[in-house]
């Protein structure tokens, strides 16, 4: 199953460290980053395989604890909701 | 693949303008429950809810965890308990049951406290009506809607002067809290047996058994989307609220479908309705006020609603073909902090708001008036709303409130979702021998189609 972690906040030293280093120990591949600074923000997408990994709802909380300690915003999504809002 | 700009399109909905679905709606068909016995209808209409729907409020929080979107309000909606209850009478235990059910599962509300009464009353019928003042008063989660009229048959005006007098009553019963209790009920004209919203779901006799709706909701997506092109002519402005109406139901079909089969239900419909909350920037006054009004109210405001609503509907019919329900814009004046701030400013009328509701969704929702209104005006009221639903083959409602103790100028509070709502002037002469006359308003001419 794929999903979509999102990061967005004010930019800082160790962000893809700290997020990546949490979804290696969920044991969530990363397939695709991409990532970018916008006047002074964080923006950074990355697409995982969370099928060998918990639940998304429980990585889910994970990663919100971890945001709220580097402070910034960070999502896991089911890949599916972005698709049927974007593709016909 | 997906781009990155359409991620973070669909986070920013999220996170800054309110999207979210509204409602997980489960319809219920009581048709097994019923019994000779009261006691053992009430009994088996607990065990049904609690058995079937007891899920429901767990998958609602894992999805919403799963796809990162909200998911607002877990409903159940069951046969209207007019029926359910035809054989046995006590017609208020089955309401006190339901109540238990919806508490024991843990969802918001339950509705389905319902009769359809559009052409004509049966006496158990009339019995049903003759307690929704003390059902709906002595619970907390149950929802009650009465069907007065529809376009095939017309308006039975005996059952809407009863409901005028109806509703005054069960504003007495809840006087302590600003008459809340009207909240919860709701008059319709015809009224859809799909739809997910309170307080006037209730299962049709013609879905299935176990049936998932949804309502998804997005007036702060709206809103943000007409903001980004200020001065567009009207149809490229119908244009954007068409695409953007479009992603939201998919949103909303995704989650139904999902909680669907999660839960072992059929899937029944998306309603796309824009339904407002008093928060800021979930508004559908706001959405008006964007397209180029001073203020909700002013002259322009029934054109600028109609582009809107049908927008809307042309944007979610592409998007799925399960849509159903009510399907449009909701303009309650307590549930919209836009909507509030126009009559707070003079700007909206009881009379604006009716030529509104011939053009959008429902109709007139959640209007507190002062309460000296007597009840032949809010048969009245009812009986003008239902006329526009009639003749124009569409749903129209009315949730009226007459607020105790209060006149135009102060305001009644309801709390939480239910808003705050001034109240509004209604007209000062009298209708009281015109609803007096009671019988049927005969159905148009045009309803004559076989």
């Amino acid at each position: 199953m794929k999903a979509i972690v999102t990061v967005i906040g004010k930019d800082k030293t160790g962000i893809i460290a700290a997020v990546s280093g949490e979804l290696s120990r969920l044991n969530a591949n990363i397939e695709d980053i991409s990532q970018t600074v916008m006047r002074d923000y964080f923006v950074m997408m990355m697409m995982c395989d969370v099928s060998k990994s918990e639940e998304i709802a429980s990585i889910a909380q994970k990663l919100t604890d971890l945001g709220k300690k580097i402070g910034v915003d960070i999502r896991i999504q089911h890949e599916d909701i972005f698709n049927s809002m974007h593709k016909v | 693949m997906l781009a990155n700009n359409e991620i973070f399109e669909t986070v920013k909905m999220i996170s800054d303008q309110n999207l979210d679905v509204r409602t997980i709606t489960m319809a219920l068909s009581l048709f097994s429950c019923i019994d000779s016995d009261a006691g053992e209808t009430a009994r088996k209409v607990y065990e049904k809810i609690v058995t079937a729907a007891g899920n429901l409020v767990r998958v609602g929080e894992e999805l919403s965890l799963e796809y990162g979107i909200p998911i607002v309000n877990k409903r159940v909606s069951v046969t209207p308990v007019s029926l359910i209850g035809a054989a046995s009478g006590g017609y208020e235990q089955i309401c006190r049951a339901m109540d238990e059910a919806a508490r024991a599962i843990g969802i918001d509300f339950i509705g389905g406290y319902c009769a359809l009464v559009h052409k004509g009353m049966t006496d158990f019928e009339r019995e049903f009506i003759e307690t929704i003042p003390s059902a709906i008063a002595s619970t907390e989660k149950v929802c009650c809607s009465v069907n007065v009229g529809s376009s095939k048959s017309g308006i039975n005006m005996d059952a809407v002067r009863l409901m005028g007098v109806k509703i005054k009553e069960l504003a007495r019963l809840t006087a302590q809290k600003d008459c809340v209790g009207c909240a919860k009920v709701v008059v319709f004209c015809n009224a859809v047996e799909d739809n997910p919203f309170m307080a006037g779901a209730f299962a049709g006799t013609g879905e299935g058994d176990r049936v998932i709706n949804v309502g998804v909701s997005g007036p702060g997506v709206i809103e943000s989307a007409v903001a980004k092109i200020p001065d567009a002519p009207l149809n490229e402005l119908a244009e954007l609220i068409k695409r953007t109406a479009f992603k939201i139901t998919r949103a909303g079909a995704l989650i139904g479908a999902e909680a669907a089969k999660r839960l072992k239900c059929a899937f029944g419909t998306v309603d796309l309705s824009l339904a407002p909350t008093p928060k800021v920037g979930d508004s559908v006054a706001h959405i008006l006020e964007r397209m180029g009004l001073e203020s909700v109210g002013a002259h322009g405001t029934t054109a600028a609603l109609a582009l809107l609503n049908d927008a809307v509907k042309k944007g979610g019919v592409m998007a799925s073909s399960n849509v159903g329900g009510l399907s449009g814009a909701f303009i309650p004046v307590s549930e919209d902090i836009g909507m509030i701030d126009a009559v707070r400013r003079g700007a909206v009328t009881i009379d604006k708001l009716e030529a509104m509701t011939a053009v959008c969704s429902v109709g007139l929702d959640m209007i507190a008036v002062p309460g000296g209104t007597d009840a032949p005006t809010i048969s009245a009221i009812i009986a003008d709303e239902c006329a526009i639903g009639m003749i124009n083959n569409k749903t129209t409602a009315v949730r009226v409130i007459p607020v105790y103790g209060k006149a135009v100028g102060d305001v009644a509070r309801f709390g939480g979702l239910l808003g705050e709502a001034p109240i509004m002037a209604v007209n000062k002469y009298s209708a009281e021998k015109f609803i007096a006359r009671g019988g049927l308003i005969p159905a148009p001419i045009h309803s004559n189609k076989n």
